[in-house]
């Protein structure tokens, strides 16, 4: 794809983030609001020290949530249980992890191994129940998502409730210093500021392992070939089921480390306070990131954005809520533009081609 | 071989554990299981997912996949509650109505008329939806007493109920009538007070609402199969360059199924809302409307099949509120019906399939040993297991329409 159709591309997302200002605005204004006082109010209180390192610790679970989901997008799959997946493994890793103590980097690494398995494992029976049951995926993994939530009640309140805990919530008992991951303020001198959290870095990481596994590697070809067309794939050799088991179980692994960034670097506990949603919330970021890890880190910025400044809103007597709207409208109208300019490419291409024949 | 045999030999699997539960039910600590109550109930918990089955019929037969059937639902059980506080529950099932059809409406344009993908639609719809309904209710009912964020205001209002007379007791005049039925399901004799018990309770105190629902079957089976219309949208979710070549306005057909789609899930919101608690709660439809979704594969794309297949996750939801003993019970169904699923399977030779179901079975056994109720988290998830494991051993031979999911523009073949 050259140049110009990239530019082209990228406008899809720009305009529908411009037209659903407009919609906002207008729904701003029907109730009665000034919607330009409103967003000058987002945007300076989500541009101050406090709020951007906010939008940065949000950004680290959305962002890997979003790749989670990507790599089924990829192939055609749709894993809607990611939330499911992350949850559940956040409780098991961090009830295990507080059960022992070794020294600090191999301490984290066990907790992320633990989730990351047993994820796998939860996204894997979707996996099964597709290519052994013909159960489509988003099916299934939707009422694995409420199995899960049940669970996890179950396994907090009955089997893991720390009894000795203060407060009478039920909670894991916390990790040990050793299972932490200290933050990075120190390091970026920004002592006065809330803590931000020490994954950071992994989630980059993580993004840019989803690129070399999609782009560089032959499971991802595969995986990328049988996304776009799935019976030239199968007669290239791939084997869709054992693809479809491998995507899930990758994708499940992934969403296992979508709940360690809040675990290890600032609750250090599994409690009914743990954030949850962020499954389903990456879903949104990587539908308007287009699967790309670059897209998918502006889709997650500007979601967690938008999330962190809306707090602002209820103070001044506008629902928050409106956030909530603003970016289903972006999301709706973004996969909308995404398949306009597709068309419209397409058809540019063929112009083109026929007029290359024709010269 | 006649068609008992046949039908038999095809759906034994659903079959034997309808019969393990009406032999538990015989034993007194799980009697629950078959009273008339339970079916009551299950009837009640069946016609959401039932409507929103439909809706997906209608979706799904023009050619569009639904998965936003859950957020229309949503938008139902939102647009009643407003309706209902303003005018009355009546009015509130219209609104209900037009407020999942104006989101099946959006799905329309953005599947048909933008060629969008129909699962990410549905899944963009779904997230909509959850924000809208809290906005709506947050600008609606901001100055009303015992209105949140997350919960409207309470419908006034009564949809009248009825009895069926002479046969369930229901009354003529204001004089009461014979209860056959309910008096036969207090004899307990084996399998006849049982399906006593559920006739009775599906023929007694039944809201209005639910009848109307119920003829939506009848109403659906009329428009798809025995009109011009209905062959048409049918047509145009099997091939739908051969009907535009016959002169069907394929876009206007899919439009008309997916907004008729969006207006049943709608439906089975105000149901939800005004059978249930009265007022509209986030949350409420507690994935219902992908429940109604499996009722569909599982009825293989016909309003009747649905009906069964709302009718079995129903009766699972309805357990979970009657009695944990009764869902305990429930454990040694599975069992006994891993055990016939092992024989099966180790008769055919499918030794591996055989150990895995066999060593579940044990598991549910070991379970059922070592405890006398379920943890009431687990009794929530009843109704999702239950779709999945149904799903799991009924999913093999589906006829779905040939174009289904696929998008179509008109002049390119498809």
């Amino acid at each position: 794809m050259n140049l110009r159709y990239r530019l082209i591309s990228l406008s899809a997302p720009i305009l529908a983030l411009s037209l659903s200002v407009l919609l906002t605005s207008l729904i701003l204004t029907a109730i009665g609001k000034d919607p330009i006082e409103t967003f000058v109010l987002m945007y300076d209180y989500g541009t101050t020290g406090k709020s951007l390192v906010s939008v940065f610790n949000r950004f680290i679970p959305l962002y890997i949530s979003a790749i989670a989901v990507a790599v089924g997008f990829k192939m055609g799959l749709f894993n809607i249980g990611v939330e499911g997946q992350y949850l559940l493994s956040a409780l098991l890793a961090a009830a295990i992890g507080a059960s022992f103590s070794v020294s600090r980097p191999l301490h984290i690494l066990l907790i992320m191994l633990i989730a990351t398995a047993i994820s796998s494992v939860w996204g894997a029976i979707a996996g099964y129940l597709k290519v052994n049951r013909g159960i489509h995926e988003v099916i299934s993994t939707i009422m694995l998502n409420y199995i899960g939530t049940g669970i996890i009640a179950y396994l907090l309140g009955q089997v893991f409730n720390d009894e000795d805990a203060a407060n009478l919530i039920p909670q894991t008992t916390p990790l040990p210093e050793t299972g932490q991951i200290p933050s990075l303020n120190n390091l970026l001198n920004i002592e006065d500021l809330p803590s931000l959290h020490g994954f950071l870095p992994i989630a980059i990481f993580l993004g840019l392992i989803y690129y070399f596994l999609i782009w560089k590697t032959t499971l991802g070809y595969n995986l990328r070939i049988t996304g776009q067309n799935p019976t030239a794939a199968k007669f290239s050799g791939v084997d869709p089921k054992r693809l479809t088991m491998l995507a899930m179980i990758i994708s499940g692994g992934f969403a296992g480390l979508v709940g360690m960034g809040p675990l290890l670097s600032y609750h250090h506990q599994y409690s009914i306070d743990f954030p949850a949603g962020i499954g389903f919330a990456g879903i949104g970021v990587a539908l308007l990131g287009r699967n790309h890890p670059v897209g998918m880190a502006f889709g997650a910025i500007l979601f967690a954005f938008l999330e962190r400044s809306s707090q602002i809103l209820d103070l001044r007597d506008v629902p928050k809520e409106i956030e909530t709207m603003m970016s289903a409208f972006i999301l709706l109208i973004v996969v909308v533009f995404y398949e306009v300019i597709r068309r419209y490419i397409v058809t540019q291409q063929i112009k083109e081609a026929s007029r290359q024949v024709d010269d | 071989m006649n068609k008992l045999t046949i039908f038999l030999r095809e759906k034994y699997l659903v079959i034997t554990p309808i019969l393990l539960i009406i032999s538990i039910a015989q034993l007194e600590q799980y009697s629950q299981l078959t009273t008339s109550g339970t079916f009551g109930a299950a009837l009640r918990l069946s016609i959401p997912i039932l409507l929103a089955g439909l809706g997906g019929l209608f979706s799904e037969r023009t050619g569009i996949v639904n998965i936003g059937l859950e957020g229309m639902m949503i938008m139902g059980t939102w647009f009643t509650a407003w309706g209902g506080v303003l005018y009355g529950p009546w009015y509130g099932i219209l609104f209900g109505l037009a407020g999942g059809a104006l989101f099946g409406l959006i799905h329309a344009v953005a599947t048909v008329s933008f060629q969008v993908d129909h699962i990410v639609s549905g899944v963009a719809i779904n997230i909509l939806a959850v924000g809208a309904g809290r906005f709506f209710n947050i600008l609606a009912f901001d100055d009303y007493e015992y209105a949140s964020s997350t919960a409207s205001p309470i419908v006034e209002g009564e949809i009248g109920r009825i009895t069926l007379p002479f046969i369930s007791g229901g009354e003529i005049n204001g004089s009461p009538t014979f209860n056959i039925l309910g008096s036969l399901e207090e004899q307990n004799i084996i399998l006849l007070s049982d399906i006593a018990g559920l006739l009775y309770g599906v023929t007694s105190n039944i809201s209005y609402f639910s009848i109307i629902s119920l003829l939506m079957i009848p109403g659906s089976i009329y428009l798809l199969w025995r009109t011009p219309l209905g062959l048409q949208m049918r047509s145009v979710g099997e091939f739908p360059s051969g009907s535009e070549s016959l002169g069907v306005n394929v876009y206007l057909m899919k439009y008309t199924g997916v907004i008729i789609s969006g207006a049943l899930a709608g439906l089975a919101g105000a149901y939800l809302v005004l059978e249930g608690p009265s007022v509209y709660l986030e949350g409420q439809t507690n994935g219902r409307g992908f429940i109604g979704l499996a009722s569909l594969l599982f009825g293989n794309y016909r309003p009747f099949g649905i009906f069964l297949g709302a009718g079995l996750f129903g009766f699972a939801d309805a357990l979970q509120l009657r009695s944990e003993e009764s869902i305990h019970g429930l454990l040694i169904v599975i069992f006994l019906f891993m055990f016939i699923l092992t024989a099966r399977n180790i008769y055919q030779r499918n030794i591996r399939s055989g150990v895995l179901s066999g060593l579940v079975g044990l598991a549910f056994f070991v379970w059922f040993n070592n405890s006398t109720t379920i943890p009431i988290q687990f009794v929530y998830f009843t109704p999702h297991l239950t779709t999945l494991i149904v799903l799991s051993f009924a999913s093999q031979k589906f006829r779905m329409p040939k174009s289904v999911g696929k998008p179509y523009k008109k002049g390119e073949l498809s």
